[in-house]
This record gives structure tokens, C-alpha cells and sequence, in this order.
């Protein structure tokens, strides 16, 4: 019903500058804990007054999976992450509880990622992986993998409800510069730029979809439709094959930088990790 | 056994006397179809979950038939009436003959 009221409201807007469509009076309290769900853009987002979270773009039903812990089917996954997490690996007999003993310590990680180290631009999943090839000598888990999603998701989880608050400035610019270009850049058969949906047309269907803003604060986020965890990096390839373009390299330099780049745009927002999405 | 089986289960912790409460289980399982092949071609044992029972002080509460077409981790929530304190035994039946328990107590208050 309130879709549908919805849907007709985006009809009426669409011409006019600036579409709004999500509902932007509905509150998002996860175990009782109110989170943000719309801020003002930051000063560099030419195209956007204001931020939304992707909770505000979906169906009823899906809002309310993403409100309890228990019915948000991620928290299957987050259970493994905590059994990979004590699980011991490698050459060393070292599990990642031997050196952090309280996976809450690592509140506040996940909103300063993707972060710059010695001139390269560090994301959690190379966090995890160094330290399970130098710490631990395990073989890397693989980058989208479900095992690696499981734990980034149980390290994210720590910081719910936190600001993210990534660096933009020394270090990190080159790849602010470069994410944005990436942003903007049309790609593919269909000649398409990330902004060309989630900047211009975000709040109007794309067949079945409710277009988001395409924030990724809440990755790696459930999707009802492949029933996994997905991380941010499986998604860009997703887009980018929807689009009929080539795929960049999972975990590689382009996909980190628009990461960056994605995150600053919603860094005056709140995390939240774990969502429930489509 | 299937692997990376674990139940999870939320009962609440007290409730009056005579009240209704909401329970929500769900138990994470694969429910493998025993059509799909592994990477070698050899047929991958079938694995579902086809019962589960809830009971209070041994009292059944609610038995559920599952059919193969249940989804992956199956959900069920439903309400109960509890008239004293004690506990809800939960059991899930697999094709395997595993049985997966788990037992939640609660207080009158």
C-alpha cells in the first residue's frame, strides 16, 4: 500500500530537479538502537542534497528483516564468522582470536576503511588476508569469498550504529580523484556511469528495482536473491556486468579507489553493517 | 552429519502466567536436494530437514512436516501459551538421521 503511494509520488516528481522519493519519516532501530537513514551530501557530491540509506528504497517486508537480529538472515552468516574466527589455520596454529582476543575491539575499523598504508590504499579483506599469510601463514581466503565476507561481516557489525569516517585528505586524494573519475566514467555497451543510476535516477524503477543511492556502508550486506553475503567489490562487478562492461579486478585498484570513493560520499552518515537488502 | 549445522532460537527469557509469547527459530542447514553432483560427478547425499517438533515440559507444542522444497536455513516462528515455568525443547529430524536440539527455559514473572 504505502509502495504503491510510493511509486505515484515518484511519478509526479521525476521531471522536477532533485527526485525524493524514499520514505524519508520511516526509522530505522535495529535492537532498539535508532540508526541514521539520510544526511546532508557532503560539499564534493555535486549532484546530491542529501544522502540516503539504501533501507529507505525497499519493501516493508525487507525494512523489517534488517530490524531484528534474529529475522535478518545475515546473522546466519555472521554466527559462521565467529566460528571462522576462532577457528585455527595455517603454519603458525594461530587463529585470528589468538592475537585479538575480542573481536569488539575492532569497533571503529570498519567506518575509517578503506584507509591508505605506505602509499597503497588498504581495504578490510587485505587486513584480513595479511594477517592470515604473514600472522597466521594460512592460505588468503578468496576476495568475494564466503568465508572472507563472514568474517568482514562479523568485524563490521562491532562498529554499528558508528560514523564513517574515512580519511580524504594527504595520502589518500590521488585515490579520491581516482574513485571519482571511476564514478563518472561511462562504461560499457549500454554507456553507463555509476551516477547515471544511483546519482540521476535514483528512487525510480529500473524494471523491477527500486533504484538506492547505491551507498555501501552496510556492506557486505545479505541480498535475498543469491541468499549470501555480498561483499561491495561482488556488487561493483555486478553493475558493471549489467551494464554489459568488463568487470574491473575483484580487490584490485580501481574497485578500492571507487570503495574510497563511495564511502566519502556517505561519511557524515552512520554505518550499518549487515543489511538486509532485496 | 551436514556441516555448519547450528540452531538458533529466541524464546523470551520471562513471561507471565497464561501469556502468549512469539517464538522464532531458525536452524541453519544446507537441505541438500541429493540431486546436485560434487566436483568429481558423484551424487551428493540428499540432506533435509523433514521434522520439527517443539515441546514444553514434554508437552508438544507444534510438529511440522518439511517438504523437500523448503528453502535453505528454514525459519518458523510461532505462538505459545505457557502456563507455568519450565523449558521448550526444540528438535529438527534430518534425512541423514542426525538430530540437531537445542532447549530454551523460561520464567514466570
Amino acid at each position: 500500500m504505502e509502495f504503491k503511494t510510493l511509486l505515484t509520488s515518484v511519478a509526479i516528481v521525476a521531471f522536477s530537479a532533485g527526485v525524493v522519493s524514499a520514505q524519508e519519516d520511516a526509522t530505522l532501530a535495529i535492537e532498539g538502537e535508532t540508526i541514521l537513514t539520510s544526511a546532508a551530501a557532503p560539499a564534493f557530491a555535486d549532484n546530491l542534497d542529501t544522502v540516503y540509506s539504501g533501507w529507505l528504497f525497499r519493501k516493508l517486508e525487507t525494512r523489517a528483516l534488517q530490524m531484528d537480529d534474529f529475522d535478518n538472515p545475515a546473522f546466519v552468516f555472521v554466527d559462521q564468522g565467529i566460528d571462522l574466527f576462532e577457528k585455527v589455520d595455517g603454519s603458525e596454529g594461530k587463529a585470528c582470536a589468538s592475537c585479538h582476543e575480542d573481536v569488539e575491539d575492532f569497533a571503529g575499523l570498519r567506518p575509517s576503511m578503506p584507509r591508505v598504508e605506505d602509499g597503497t590504499l588498504v581495504t578490510m579483506e587485505n587486513l584480513v588476508n595479511d594477517c592470515r599469510t604473514e600472522r597466521m601463514g594460512a592460505e588468503p581466503w578468496k576476495y568475494t569469498g564466503g568465508k572472507m565476507t563472514a568474517v568482514t561481516a562479523l568485524i563490521g557489525l562491532q562498529s554499528r550504529g558508528m560514523t564513517v569516517d574515512v580519511a580524504v585528505d594527504g595520502n589518500a586524494a590521488p585515490f579520491f580523484e581516482r574513485g571519482k573519475e571511476l564514478y563518472y566514467q561511462r562504461v560499457g555497451q549500454l554507456d553507463m556511469s555509476c551516477s547515471n543510476c544511483h546519482e540521476d535516477n535514483y528512487g525510480t524503477m529500473i524494471r523491477a528495482d527500486h533504484l538506492s543511492q547505491g551507498q555501501i556502508n552496510g556492506f557486505p550486506t545479505y541480498r535475498l536473491k543469491n541468499a549470501k553475503l555480498n561483499s561491495a567489490h561482488a556488487r561493483f562487478k555486478g553493475c558493471m556486468k549489467n551494464i554489459r562492461a568488463t568487470p574491473f579486478k575483484v580487490g584490485g585498484d580501481e574497485f578500492k579507489a571507487l570503495e574510497l570513493y563511495l564511502k566519502l560520499r556517505i561519511s557524515s552518515s552512520n554505518i550499518k553493517t549487515k543489511s538486509a537488502t532485496k | 552429519m551436514a556441516k555448519g549445522v547450528k540452531p538458533r532460537v529466541k524464546v523470551p527469557k520471562t513471561a507471565a502466567a497464561g501469556e502468549v509469547i512469539t517464538i522464532k527459530t531458525l536452524i541453519s542447514h544446507k537441505m541438500e536436494s541429493g540431486v546436485r553432483k560434487d566436483g568429481d560427478g558423484n551424487v551428493i547425499p540428499r540432506s533435509i530437514i523433514n521434522r520439527f517438533v517443539a515441546d514444553f515440559n514434554g508437552q508438544n507444542v507444534i510438529d511440522v512436516t518439511l517438504q523437500p522444497a523448503i528453502s535453505t536455513n528454514p525459519y518458523f516462528q510461532f505462538d505459545a501459551m505457557v502456563p507455568e515455568a519450565g523449558e521448550f525443547k526444540f528438535t529438527w529430524y534430518d534425512d541423514d538421521g542426525s538430530v540437531y536440539e537445542t532447549s530454551k527455559k523460561i520464567k514466570i514473572a
